[in-house]
């Protein structure tokens, strides 16, 4: 009999299969085709961008943020990275029999603060109570509607060959926080979750050069640019020396086998530019908070293969591919 | 990163290389084997073969310790997951090996499982948790078993009743042996494995390299750690005299570690060990020694019975013997990838076919280097 698996939801290989089998084959319409992180629509004279993003995070807290924060910044990154300022947010909780009342409280002081930070409210609410044991603790989904900044041309079709691709810093922070917290290893270390809202940061650099935009969340930078290059269909080669990683998180990855280029990232977007705007985009990035560790890390190639490629650290070459199920500790 | 970066340096890594493909000039083709799973991963990882020259092949050896514990092992450690009770704790990577009808990771979910780093842990767990019985998975080479004979002791001094290792623990050297032996593998060089030889040293490689005559070089795990030991291999080839060299000496030592090697002595006894993929070779495993009985999960607890099916069609046997690659399987990628292997070389990820499926060889066409050797 098949069945879903974890490895559906790491947003590898698998998912991808399952969302154009299942869903695309039978909900297809020609905004979700587009696949995209928020769908845009025109109202009026108006374009909208709408997106949603459910969270099962565990644990529940973690160092730099808990569910209630993580579940802002992901549909408020969602739409910044669409070139939409949010708007509105919608949350649904549902929540396991028996959870702790201080606890959900502290959730919802996280959502508030987070949602004073990115300037939105939640306008809509939804609150379901379940027996014990039908889900782990708590489970949010949000939703929600942006406007799209006038300056914003983000789609995948204007990406070209030479265009630079840049990350707008460190990656792996958010996994390997969360890895710390969820597993008995004991390191002793400062690593923090980037759980950010990104939309101020994207209102500071959104321009016609940005072509195109995403967070590199599930799946890590490596799924999330062979994301774009599907997308695009161009070939894309990025550089290792160029790739921030904080050095606590790559003495972690060096320790436990892991790849910090699929670990997930909560606060982090990838930007596709024109040549010519790439240093001055770069600069303005790094002017921001959240920017300021951003480098350009590659380049959009002519050839149509859809594959992402790394130059390694040693001058070897290697094919990025997209995640394959949920990365694991090694033995030794 | 400090003693890191350093071994993964641009400029050495070419100039290494240079010298690699001057050196192997004229000398035929040379298949050296990388035994190490971390070696295995660290090649592909980097593009190593891409540095390489034409006539110097690089096949990956029987050194990824997930890859060889035999399914029946992990057929029974799910079922130890189904007692009641009992609590199996394991290192991170062998909870996605398929067992016969499960896997660890999805008896995780139900709360059985817990991953570890280290089984000294699991030893803190049970100590804390005395009306639960803590069953370590034991497995892996003799890089790990010292730790783990360490907090064995550790549990005999806190009177740990409730703890218990299910030991699947192998050692390299009856291994390479056997590979050594086989002329369809036509080992030309041993990559030895770093973690292990800090651990035993260097004689015995002595016997392989003398009684075969098969150049042996102790490697480290960065890319210029590899390309400095395939330089050394190829030398030893050239000069037609095998001798044991040890690149990585800024670990290695020429007797090992003593201290741990006395601990693996006083725990452990050797037995004959079943290799998934190979078989069983003789005097290759480590079970608890008569003194540490009590904490043998094999001895203390009552193991249930478990059917465990074949694998068919899967040729994971000639790959971890370095007979054939992945690319010569007609389930790779297609029938068996990561996330649903047919065999040992695509479950973990040191192994063979999972390092050839992650890092797939940039494409002649494009000009980034010629196909996979």
């Amino acid at each position: 009999m098949k069945t879903i698996t974890l490895s559906h939801g790491s947003g590898g290989k698998l998912m991808h299969d399952l969302i154009r089998d299942l869903f695309l084959k039978n909900l297809g319409n020609p905004f979700l085709n587009k696949m995209g992180d928020a769908a845009l629509i025109k109202s009026g004279s108006k374009k909208l961008a709408y997106a949603t993003d459910s969270f099962v995070v565990k644990p529940l807290f973690f160092p730099g943020g808990d569910i209630g924060k993580l579940s802002v910044c992901g549909t408020v990154n969602d739409l910044a990275v669409s070139g939409a300022m949010p708007r509105y947010l919608s949350c649904g909780m549902i929540v396991e029999d028996g959870f702790s009342y201080a606890d959900l409280e502290r959730i919802t002081i996280s959502i508030r603060d987070a949602c004073r930070f990115a300037g939105v409210n939640i306008v809509s609410g939804d609150f379901k109570v379940v027996e014990k044991g039908a889900i782990d603790g708590i489970f949010i989904n949000t939703s929600g509607i942006g406007e799209v900044f006038e300056d914003s041309f983000i789609d995948a079709a204007r990406i070209k060959p030479g265009d630079k691709i840049i990350i707008s810093g460190t990656i792996g922070d958010h996994a390997a926080s969360i890895l710390l917290a969820r597993e008995d290893l004991k390191f002793k270390t400062k690593i923090k979750s980037d759980c950010s809202p990104l939309n101020k940061f994207v209102s500071s650099i959104i321009c016609r050069d940005i072509k195109f935009m995403r967070d590199p969340t599930r799946g890590g930078l490596a799924t999330t640019l062979n994301e774009i290059s599907m997308a695009s269909s161009y070939d894309i080669a990025i550089e290792e020396l160029e790739i921030p990683v904080k050095k606590s998180v790559k003495a972690l990855c060096e320790i436990l086998g892991f790849d910090p280029l699929y670990m997930a990232n909560e606060g982090k977007l990838i930007a596709v530019v024109s040549k010519s705007a790439a240093v001055s985009i770069l600069s303005k990035m790094k002017r921001h908070a959240l920017g300021k560790d951003a480098r350009i890390i590659g380049e959009v190639k002519k050839e149509k293969d859809k594959k992402v490629y790394l130059k390694t650290q040693s001058g070897g070459l290697r094919i990025l591919d997209m995640i394959t199920g949920e990365q694991l500790p090694r033995i030794c | 990163m400090k003693y890191i970066d350093e071994f993964r340096n641009l400029d050495i890594a070419a100039r290494i290389s240079g010298l690699i493909k001057e050196e192997a000039r004229g000398l035929g083709d040379m298949n050296f084997m990388e035994v190490c799973g971390t070696h295995t991963m660290a090649v592909e990882r980097f593009g190593i073969r891409r540095m390489l020259p034409e006539n110097v092949r690089l096949i990956s050896g029987p050194g990824c310790p997930v890859c060889v514990t035999p399914k029946n092992y992990i057929d029974k450690a799910i079922a130890l997951t189904s007692l009641e009770n009992v609590i199996v704790f394991s290192f991170g990577d062998m909870l996605k090996v398929p067992g016969t009808n499960s896997s660890l990771l999805k008896q995780k979910l139900k709360g059985k499982v817990k991953i570890v780093y280290s089984a000294f842990d699991a030893a803190l767990f049970a100590e804390k948790n005395r009306n639960k019985k803590i069953v370590f998975l034991g497995i892996g080479f003799e890089t790990t078993a010292p730790t783990v004979a360490a907090t064995v002791k550790y549990a005999k001094k806190k009177k740990l009743e409730n703890f218990f290792v299910y030991s699947n623990h192998k050692v390299m050297p009856p291994a390479m042996k056997l590979l050594a032996k086989d002329k369809k593998a036509n080992i030309k060089g041993f990559l030895c494995p770093a973690h292990v030889s800090a651990i035993i040293g260097m004689k015995p490689y002595a016997r392989i390299c003398e009684g075969y005559n098969i150049p042996c070089v102790i490697a480290g795990f960065e890319p210029l750690d590899i390309l400095h030991s395939v330089f050394m291999l190829i030398r030893q080839v050239k000069s037609k005299k095998a001798k044991v060299e040890n690149q990585y000496n800024r670990v290695v030592k020429f007797s090992g570690n003593i201290k741990a090697l006395r601990l693996i002595e006083e725990v452990f006894s050797i037995n004959d060990s079943d290799w998934r993929g190979i078989g069983v070779i003789k005097n290759s495993g480590l079970i608890l020694s008569k003194r540490y009985r009590d904490f043998d999960a094999e001895k203390n607890i009552d193991l249930p019975d478990v059917k465990t099916s074949v694998d068919k069609g899967c040729i994971c046997g000639s790959v971890l013997k370095g007979i054939k690659t992945p690319l010569d399987c007609a389930l790779f990628s297609k029938k068996c990838t990561p996330e649903n292997p047919y065999g040992a070389c695509m479950v973990s990820s040191e192994g063979a076919c999972a390092a050839y499926y992650r890092y797939p060889a940039p494409l002649a066409s494009l000009g980034y280097g010629t196909s996979r050797k």
